[in-house]
């Protein structure tokens, strides 16, 4: 049968079922015969934070959302345009994030009484007319699944019935015309060691894809065509794990240190630490520490050997290494903490994405702590915060925390693979022995060794034990000026907290300034600024974009630089009329604008656990632009009440 | 370069703070006096300390050093420890810092066999916060925290060590140089973490509690030393011993010379003697390399405080696996990092 083709510019597709039924991976196989194609993609899995809910529950349904494309795009979507429901409980969790006109596509031999009664529904909604507004696809793909594996040999009936996800993948595939390769030689290779398996898994994708083409239920063959606005180059799919781990691989070859990461497992950090501990054979040590504190003592004791110390947690795991961060700001001693964090406070959702930390990862330690802040915008830029991260913790002997979240952490995007030689290369400058040829500036003119003298940049020198005539102490007490002596006269603490203020702020000079995507036409001048931070970034670009396409005249830009921020963040807000500030936390960076520089910030906030959605963007510049007159009518939070003043 | 090296060597410019008569300025000394037979230079040695009055300890020894947080010596040392194997690193601690704040570190390192010894100044007693009960104040003990007398259990940091499966675990005395060196010889030979409990009198706010152990005229009636290969007699006479008694409890016994005749009967028959009395042969021998740790475990239980006859020495010296870094020591070379960046399904555009 010949089918019609129909041209998509952009596509949202959501695979939903119970935990047991392999959707990670079915969307994972999607991803990379989507990215083979060449259109750019985002995706976004969420799953459950149980390990093994009850299946057929709606707390088992796990789904992994990608947004692929012909133009570049920012988020992996707000809505999708295609459920795949595997199950009625994978239906009734997202059905109500479905526009009208969207497609579900379900399995039909799952829709039994008892799975409705999990789900509970009390009729069934493929035939009570509750889904008439979508267009709906019936598959029995347990069924065509069976029948398919079923001749082969030493395929069990359980094998048989965890194949149907790869029928599922085979309709989908066929559908957007996605290569079949890609996924068969991954069939091939996952299931090398049981031949029965991969055959099962084979014949259940062969069998989704003459499903698609023979069946006279989808009449339709989409095409989506690859992208043409991405720059040139090699790329790869990587989510905010990877290439934060990369980052810091990086990292440690520019600066000749080895990794060493000390983390404790936690959602979704430990992801962190998984993928780190595979690179043991390139310099990267990991250890599972007994608890948090230890981990980022361990991190500390590594930096303190002169190595990269590294610590990674989430959630209530920021509260527990506080102490040992603030003893890194009084050591000064290079230290990376990434707080990937999640929905608080204790434990949460720990699952589930916010930008809650902000304020503890600023403020959270007694006594004046200051130290820089990063926050990756994109999974792929989380490579580039660590590596900067890295960079700015050695270079000026402190602390850094890059604030990744689970958003970034988990979504996937194309990734321009970046060419090694363009990474700058890190001095660790270690302090050398008096005598030796040294290139520290502070080492070698002082005697005795002063291990709290400082160069240009305000940093002190970094002595790593074994380097002989440098042996000192350092410690959490207050030091003197210079000799790193207990100090405990006031005049030298107020010097000493300056100097560490003054030196984070000194990280400033190199943050590069904030830029403002501005309205393209010059006629058209904006007053209204959309300002966000971190993650957030492809969500507030698309909401512009959407405002734009709708005829609204706005800017947005994208802190990445928490602290030190830009040089001209102020030039920058005062330069509009309205400044909005989008976070998934309760106005966090929006009140320490308006301290900074009182400007009057206006803050749109959300805490669901989700990531910010481009229609939220949109509809929030469209409120502001249409009603301009009194900024207090405008809902400050999604619900539409008004939250009580801060 | 070692053969030079002298006592002074190992002495900071820093002025030492603690009360007169302290039991850490005995301790600073004996460490700084025993650090030159390493034969380690002074740069490639590392104290690392916690929070309390042995806190300072780092301060006053001219290697590299860290001051570092309440309790977590043992996670900087373990840090420290993986990244660089080729420093002797040193943990001073006090019984709130290792036992109460920090006792998760204590054990796992010990656990883990971090290549990390750790001297444990146990004093009883929270001495830099003025005077507070600590993990190892005896039940009863009026402090300034516990005015009607402490009602929680003690640890005994040798059995808790023991505990941890630790593989080095000895005890000494602050007062006793000779002792407190040749417990701190061992502990530098040995390999893997080795955790050396200090009695040392706290003389502002609990002084004289190893009095038994420390005071003329009481120190030779119960300090029971433990030595390899020995049996373990003690006494000012030498006139008692340990045997391992009914239910396969130890026991204190009166032992008889062997020419006491008819007061004891040797082997079997001397440990069923209906007295207290046995011949040497039935003593226990001490054996601190023997893999089960048990018997260690009794001897430490033998003195719940040490008011009496106490155990000191050396109680477990064992061999088992050294925690090492799990990665290489060198970062990976750039061929490495563009492999490694181009790993996976990739694809060119353009």
């Amino acid at each position: 049968m010949r089918k019609a083709v129909e041209e998509r510019e952009r596509v949202i597709i959501r695979f939903a079922g119970d935990s047991g039924d392999g959707m990670q991976l079915t969307g994972s196989r999607f991803t990379d015969a989507t990215a083979v194609v060449g259109n750019d993609l985002a995706t976004l899995p969420n799953f459950p934070a149980e390990i093994r809910a009850p299946a057929g529950t709606l707390a088992g349904v796990s789904a992994f959302q990608i947004q692929f494309a012909s133009r570049d795009i920012l988020t992996p979507g707000d809505h999708p345009d295609v459920l795949v429901a595997m199950n009625p409980a994978a239906l009734k969790a997202n059905r109500a994030e479905l526009h009208p006109g969207a497609t579900i596509i379900v399995n039909e031999d799952a829709f039994t009484k008892r799975n409705l009664e999990k789900a509970g529904y009390a009729a069934d909604p493929l035939s009570d007319g509750s889904l008439e507004r979508f267009r709906v696809h019936r598959i029995p793909m347990s069924t065509m699944t069976s029948a398919a594996v079923e001749e082969i040999d030493g395929v069990s009936t359980r094998d048989a019935g965890r194949a149907k996800n790869l029928f599922a993948l085979g309709v989908i595939s066929w559908l957007y015309g996605r290569p079949t390769d890609v996924s068969k030689r991954w069939i091939e290779r996952r299931f090398a060691r049981d031949p029965a398996v991969a055959q099962a898994n084979l014949a259940a994708f062969n069998a989704g894809w003459s499903f698609g083409e023979t069946t006279e239920l989808l009449d339709v063959q989409y095409r989506v065509k690859p992208a043409t606005d991405v720059p040139p180059g090699r790329y790869r799919n990587v989510n905010g794990t990877t290439a934060l781990s990369l980052g810091l691989i990086a990292a440690s070859v520019r600066s000749g240190l080895p990794l060493v990461l000390a983390s404790y497992p936690i959602t979704p950090a430990s992801e962190l630490l998984h993928e780190l501990s595979k690179h043991a054979a390139i310099g990267v040590s990991t250890i599972q520490a007994e608890d948090e504190i230890a981990a980022a003592g361990m991190a500390l004791g590594a930096s303190f050997g002169g190595k990269l110390g590294v610590t990674a947690t989430s959630g209530p795991g920021m509260d527990l290494k506080a102490e040992t961060i603030g003893l890194a700001v009084m050591l000064e001693l290079p230290l990376i903490v990434v707080d990937v964090q999640r929905a608080g406070p204790s434990t949460g959702m720990p699952t589930k994405t916010e930008q809650s930390d902000l304020l503890m990862a600023l403020h959270g330690r007694h006594g004046e702590s200051p130290l820089p802040v990063i926050a990756p915008t994109t999974a792929g830029d989380c490579f580039d915060a660590a590596f900067e991260a890295a960079r700015v913790a050695i270079r000026y002997r402190t602390p850094v925390i890059l604030l990744s979240d689970t958003f970034l952490a988990s979504s996937s995007e194309p990734w321009l693979i970046p060419d090694v030689a363009d990474l700058p290369a890190i001095d660790p400058a270690f302090a050398v022995a008096p005598g030796t040829d040294s290139h520290s500036s502070a080492a070698e003119t002082s005697d005795p060794f002063q291990p709290y003298s400082r160069d240009e940049k305000l940093a002190r020198p970094w002595a790593v034990p074994g380097t002989p005539g440098l042996a000192h102490r350092i410690g959490g007490l207050e030091k003197a000026h210079g000799t790193g002596n207990i100090s405990y006269d006031g005049a030298n603490h107020q010097r000493m907290t300056e100097l560490r203020a003054a030196k984070v702020a000194a990280v400033g000079d190199e943050v590069p300034p904030l830029t403002v995507d501005i309205e393209p036409d010059p006629a058209r001048p904006t007053d209204l600024l959309v300002l966000g931070w971190g993650s957030t970034e492809g969500a507030i670009r698309a909401g512009v974009r959407l405002a734009r396409e709708a005829g609204h005249k706005v800017a947005c830009a994208q802190l990445r630089n928490l602290n030190p921020l830009p040089a001209n963040t102020g030039d920058v807000l005062r330069s509009f009329e309205r400044v909005l500030v989008p976070e998934l936390n309760c106005g966090q960076l929006a009140s320490i604008l308006r301290a900074r520089y009182l400007v009057d910030i206006e803050s749109f906030t959300k805490v669901q656990g989700q990531p910010l959605f481009a229609v939220e963007v949109a509809e929030q510049i469209e409120a502001r632009q249409s009603r301009r007159t009194d900024a207090a009518d405008v809902p400050a939070s999604l619900d539409g009440e008004r939250r009580p003043p801060a | 370069m070692s053969a030079t090296l002298a006592k002074g060597d190992f002495q900071s410019d820093q002025e030492t703070r603690w009360c007169p008569g302290c039991g850490d300025y005995a301790v600073l000394a004996a460490v700084q006096q025993f650090m030159p037979e390493l034969g380690i230079p002074p740069e490639r040695i590392v104290f690392i300390t916690g929070i309390g009055c042995a806190g300072r300890f780092a301060y006053y020894m001219d290697t590299y050093g860290m001051h570092g947080i309440h309790g977590r010596a043992p996670a900087l040392a373990t840090g420290l420890a993986t990244a660089r194997d080729d420093l002797s690193i040193w943990v001073v601690t006090g019984d709130g810092d290792a036992l109460s704040i920090g006792g998760n570190h204590l054990i796992h390192a010990l656990r883990r066999n971090v290549p990390v010894r750790i001297l444990l100044f146990n004093n009883q007693i929270y001495g830099l916060t003025k005077g507070q009960a600590s993990p190892t104040s005896e039940l009863g003990k009026i402090t300034k925290s516990t005015p009607f007398g402490v009602s929680d259990h003690p640890f005994n940091p040798i059995a808790l060590a023991l505990g941890a499966e630790a593989s080095f675990v000895a005890r000494t005395i602050d007062r006793d140089r000779h002792h407190l060196t040749e417990v701190l010889r061992a502990a530098a030979r040995h390999e893997g973490a080795a955790l050396v409990e200090i009695y040392q009198n706290c003389p502002v706010f609990n002084d004289g509690a190893f009095g038994a152990l420390t005071d003329k005229g009481a120190r030779d009636a119960n300090q029971i030393r433990l030595r390899a290969g020995e049996p373990i007699r003690f006494g000012a006479e030498n006139e008692r011993g340990v045997i391992r008694g009914d239910g396969g409890c130890l026991e204190i016994v009166e032992v008889a010379e062997p020419d006491d005749a008819g007061a004891a009967r040797s082997g079997e028959a001397g440990r069923r003697a209906a007295g207290r009395t046995v011949s040497e042969d039935a003593l226990l021998v001490h054996d601190p390399a023997r893999a089960d740790p048990g018997l260690a475990f009794s001897l430490a239980k033998l003195a719940e405080t040490p008011t009496g006859p106490t155990p000191i020495g050396i109680f477990r010296d064992v061999a088992r696996p050294v925690y090492r870094q799990t990665g290489a020591t060198e970062p990976a070379s750039e061929a490495q990092l563009i492999e490694l960046l181009g790993a996976g399904a990739t694809w060119e555009v353009g």
